[in-house]
């Protein structure tokens, strides 16, 4: 049977009977100008034969419930099966948003807990949840940053962003109306007080920083930092995005930060889905919260209800309705099932996990880490590979032994980078044979050079030409 | 539980081959101690029963599985079974965004035929990955018709999704843009011709129109996008995938982009969130686009394969000067709408959309004859939506029909963005999946209340 099918070539195989039933009469005439004139090229094909199109479909993905997904600054761990379970309850999927708050108070009640156990993670006041993804979370953050300095009547115009920074951060600055100023990071790839002193004026509105950042490594500057800019009347910016190194070990708000936002996807364990749905919340200082976007659930004698901020004074709405609702569900639920300790004890054992990579590596390839990082870390394989041999053939190669591979060129300031992020949730023999692995692939690429460079050949389809779709673009059927 | 699969004896070997003692030392050679927090201040762990537990009690303090008459952007569509089976498959749900395609070949390809089929409905040329929802999608296409234009005034009809209005209006607000706000007729409810030429200049970048509206009624897309297009403004319009079973494609009359809100394609309805937004564009407008795109393309064998492609629109390789800063979006969401579609096949689609106005029609003329019921717009032509005006006790219609586990109708005057108006309105959605009997049932306590 030929499984390579798109679902378009795949002949419409039903028969006359109707999919969508209709009790009451017919009554569908409409004016011709209203009416739809092409017919749309979709076939008509069974159950039987769409469940097999995608079950195969689904056999050419790496997902994490297959393999170790070490893909830095994404943290792919372990989706908890019981928590899918609970997103499948009819009670929380068939509400409809404009049900009255009395019908709803089971979901209300859920992202009170989340805000809760949010808050007491990172130390942050109030959150809201209408961001869907990280970069959203970004954007809500800066906005608020930008209506508190002008609820001061302050003009500022600037953000600054480490040159280790993710791409959505500058990105997210942009569309909020900022400058960008991008901040050299030292020879430990950390950010310098003295780099930073170069670049501070009044000009400036916030830094945005992940900690630990890309590279893996605690900003060990970051009281000095946060006082700089404060003493400045700048704002700090957190990017949770490598929030899982520092459960119950810090927290945001206690070393400086003012605005941060989590991403649920990652450090609480909800599914990434291919690529989403994801949620973002962002949480602030108690100074910053009437500039929320509205609604946020309050408890106010027993009962929960929507509270809305001051039309004129919020940054406004981010999204229809109240956030991604199975997401945050979940993400309650995660946290509900690890409590203080668990949690905690996740974030350790993801430092414990990355470090002993780490470990296994060091000897092997340059880490600007040094000998030991956080959650993650970034090496550069420049001068560990046979002649014409580069990050992204091995990635390559890691695909044929089955695992996902990491993240490549990224960090921008890493030449060569992989990025390493284990998580908690990988056993010892798998971080065993994933190292042995990738030590093989190094000595590989220097005894058979070819195999590595004409890597993947295990893999549904081999090596895609990415420049030609560019070029010809074939967006569709 | 805590999902960490690591006996002590190899935390041990671990600690050795890192050369530290335990992690509090590995910390302490990275965080000062004056840094740390305080232990958590949350309960213990739960068990998997215990969990569950908790969660069944949450979800039994929602009044759920309500019969809905209930809609506004959000509706109650019968999800088929497959959506479950194939969106419920681990392969895909537990997958990263696909960044390394030989690898994640199910995903690109299900993304590619997503688009497709969104190409189909709407006609145009090209659609992106997915957006988080039907309001940032609006507001994105807003965003790219002030950039491609270089023009500072956007006209946005009043009936356009109030949360999708005021989404737009914080994502818009540092680019210096004006909104003009266009009225509906009153018989209509729908755009009047002249009441856009009226207000339309050479200084608008683009018109927004959404259709079926927020009310439900169908525009004349057609002629508003004429009087777009001779301004030399993008037509934007904002439509219901549902509702193209039946009605004109964008590309019909000339849209520029199509945005809407993803949800009615395979979604079930989580208190509005998660779904999706859709996005398709013109040939014209491929590169402006915001969002992961995916293209075909061939292996060094030449067999077929599927990629990201267009990225250097995108924040990882532009930062700043991306054409947005989406990353993460609603793959997942878009997926089921995929299946769903499919599922459905042309022919399904078809019978979708027929289904839904007709059922709408027939609950139209139910309450229509009840005494104290009389449509807000007399000469509109609607899709799965209608307003009524009615001189009975809102309120208590509401709590009568809750007590039958019925959602009612939306109270216009709930929505405070519509800023007044309509004052004892009703706002009923039915879909497919309303029966005749539940319809029957409606306006029996409709006429009793």
């Amino acid at each position: 049977m030929n499984n390579n099918k798109t679902l378009n070539e795949i002949k419409s195989n039903r028969n006359e009977e109707k999919i969508v039933e209709c009790d009451v009469a017919l009554n569908a005439n409409i004016d011709d100008k209203y009416k739809r004139k092409s017919v749309p090229n979709i076939p008509n094909i069974s159950e039987n034969s769409l469940l097999r199109h995608y079950t195969n479909l689904s056999r050419k993905n790496y997902a994490l419930s297959t393999t170790m997904y070490p893909l830095g600054s994404c943290t792919m761990k372990h989706n908890p099966l019981v928590n899918e379970k609970i997103a499948k309850f009819d009670g929380f999927s068939s509400v409809h948003p404009y049900q009255d708050e009395e019908t709803m108070q089971g979901s209300l009640e859920v992202m009170y807990e989340l805000q809760k156990g949010l808050s007491e993670i990172s130390g942050m006041d109030y959150f809201t949840f209408q961001p869907a993804a990280g970069a959203h979370g970004e954007y809500t953050g800066l906005l608020i940053i930008a209506k508190y300095f002008k609820s001061r009547n302050e003009k500022r115009t600037k953000i600054i962003v480490p040159d280790s920074a993710h791409g959505t951060n500058p990105a997210s600055a942009a569309l909020a109306g900022f400058e960008i100023i991008s901040v050299k990071s030292d020879e430990h790839g950390i950010v310098s007080p003295e780099n930073l002193k170069q670049v501070l004026n009044s000009d400036v509105a916030a830094m945005m920083m992940t900690v630990p950042n890309t590279l893996g490594v605690f900003e060990k500057n970051i009281k000095e930092i946060t006082k700089l800019m404060h003493d400045n009347g700048s704002l700090m910016y957190y990017d949770g995005a490598n929030l899982n190194a520092v459960m119950g070990i810090l927290r945001p708000a206690d070393i400086g930060f003012d605005v941060m936002h989590i991403n649920l996807h990652k450090t609480f364990s909800t599914p990434h889905g291919g690529g989403g749905p994801g949620s973002g919340p962002v949480g602030v200082k108690a100074f910053l919260k009437e500039f929320l976007p509205s609604p946020f659930v309050v408890k106010e004698e027993g009962t929960f209800k929507f509270h809305f901020n001051d039309k004129e004074k919020s940054i406004g709405q981010m999204k229809a309705f109240y956030g991604n609702f199975p997401v945050i569900l979940k993400a309650c639920a995660y946290i509900k099932a690890l409590g203080a300790d668990g949690l905690t004890e996740a974030s350790k054992q993801a430092v414990v996990n990355a470090n002993y990579i780490l470990s296994k590596l060091k000897d092997k390839v340059k880490i600007p880490a040094g000998n030991c990082c956080m959650h993650e870390f970034a090496m550069s394989l420049k001068g560990a590979l046979g002649d014409g041999i580069r990050t992204l053939d091995v990635a390559k190669r890691l695909l044929d032994n089955g695992y996902y591979a990491p993240t490549i060129y990224f960090p921008l300031i890493v030449e060569e980078a992989m990025m390493i992020e284990p998580t908690e949730t990988e056993s010892k023999q798998t971080l065993d044979e994933f190292v042995e692995t990738l030590i093989n692939i190094f000595e590989e690429s220097k005894t058979n050079p070819e195999a590595v460079h004409n890597a993947p050949v295990n893999t549904s389809v081999k090596r895609l030409n990415e420049v030609e779709a560019a070029r010809h673009p074939i967006l569709h059927w | 539980m805590n999902y960490i699969p690591i006996s002590s004896k190899d935390k041990k070997e671990m600690f050795e081959s890192i050369g530290v003692k335990d992690t509090e030392e590995l910390l302490s050679l990275q965080i000062p101690e004056v840094l740390r927090a305080k232990k958590l201040n949350l309960p213990g762990s739960m068990s998997e029963q215990q969990l569950l537990s908790l969660f069944k009690g949450y979800a039994q303090k929602n009044k759920s599985d309500l019969v809905c008459f209930r809609g506004a952007g959000v509706y109650d569509h019968f999800v088929p079974s497959i959506v479950d089976e194939i969106v419920g498959r681990s392969e895909f749900w537990t997958a990263y965004t696909p960044y390394q395609a030989e690898a994640s070949q199910g995903t690109l390809q299900a993304i590619f035929e997503y688009q497709s089929i969104i190409c189909q409905l709407t006609g145009l040329d090209c659609s992106n990955a997915s957006m988080y929802d039907g309001a940032t999608a609006v507001a994105e296409a807003v965003i790219l018709a002030i950039r491609t234009t270089r023009k500072n005034k956007v006209i946005v009809s009043k009936a356009l999704n109030p949360e999708y209005i005021s989404v737009m209006e914080t994502y818009i607000k540092n680019l210096n843009t004006e909104i003009i706000k266009v009225d509906i007729d009153d018989k209509t409810g729908s755009i009047s011709k002249d009441t856009l030429n009226n207000i339309i200049d050479e200084n608008v970048a683009a018109v927004v129109i959404q259709n079926p509206n927020f009310f439900g009624n169908i525009e004349d897309m057609q002629a508003l996008s004429e009087i777009t297009k001779s301004k030399k403004a993008l037509f934007i319009s904002v439509v219901n995938l549902v509702s193209l079973g039946l009605l004109a494609t964008p590309a019909e009359y000339g849209a520029d982009i199509a945005v809407g809100e993803g949800q009615v394609f395979g979604n079930q309805m989580y208190m509005g969130g998660s779904t999706f937004g859709f996005m398709a564009v013109t040939k014209a407008l491929e590169w402006k686009m915001p969002g992961r795109i995916v293209g075909q393309t061939v292996d060094k064998d030449g067999k077929r394969g599927f990629v990201l492609t267009l990225q250097s629109r995108e924040q990882h390789i532009r930062r700043e000067k991306a054409t947005s800063n989406i990353c993460t979006n609603a793959a997942l969401n878009s997926f089921a709408a995929c299946v769903y579609a499919a599922y459905l096949g042309a022919a399904g689609i078809k019978e979708l959309a027929e289904a839904n106005i007709s059922k709408a029609r027939y609950a139209f003329d139910e309450i229509k004859n009840i005494k104290g019921f009389t449509p807000l717009f007399k000469d509109g032509v609607f899709f799965n939506e209608f307003v009524f005006k009615t001189d009975k006790d809102i309120k208590k219609i509401n709590e009568e029909l809750l007590k039958e586990n019925i959602l009612g109708p939306l109270s216009l005057s709930q929505i405070c963005s519509l800023n007044g108006g309509y004052d004892n309105c009703l706002m009923f959605s039915v879909t497919e999946k309303r029966t005749k009997q539940e319809i029957d049932k409606l306006a029996e306590i409709l006429s009793r209340v």
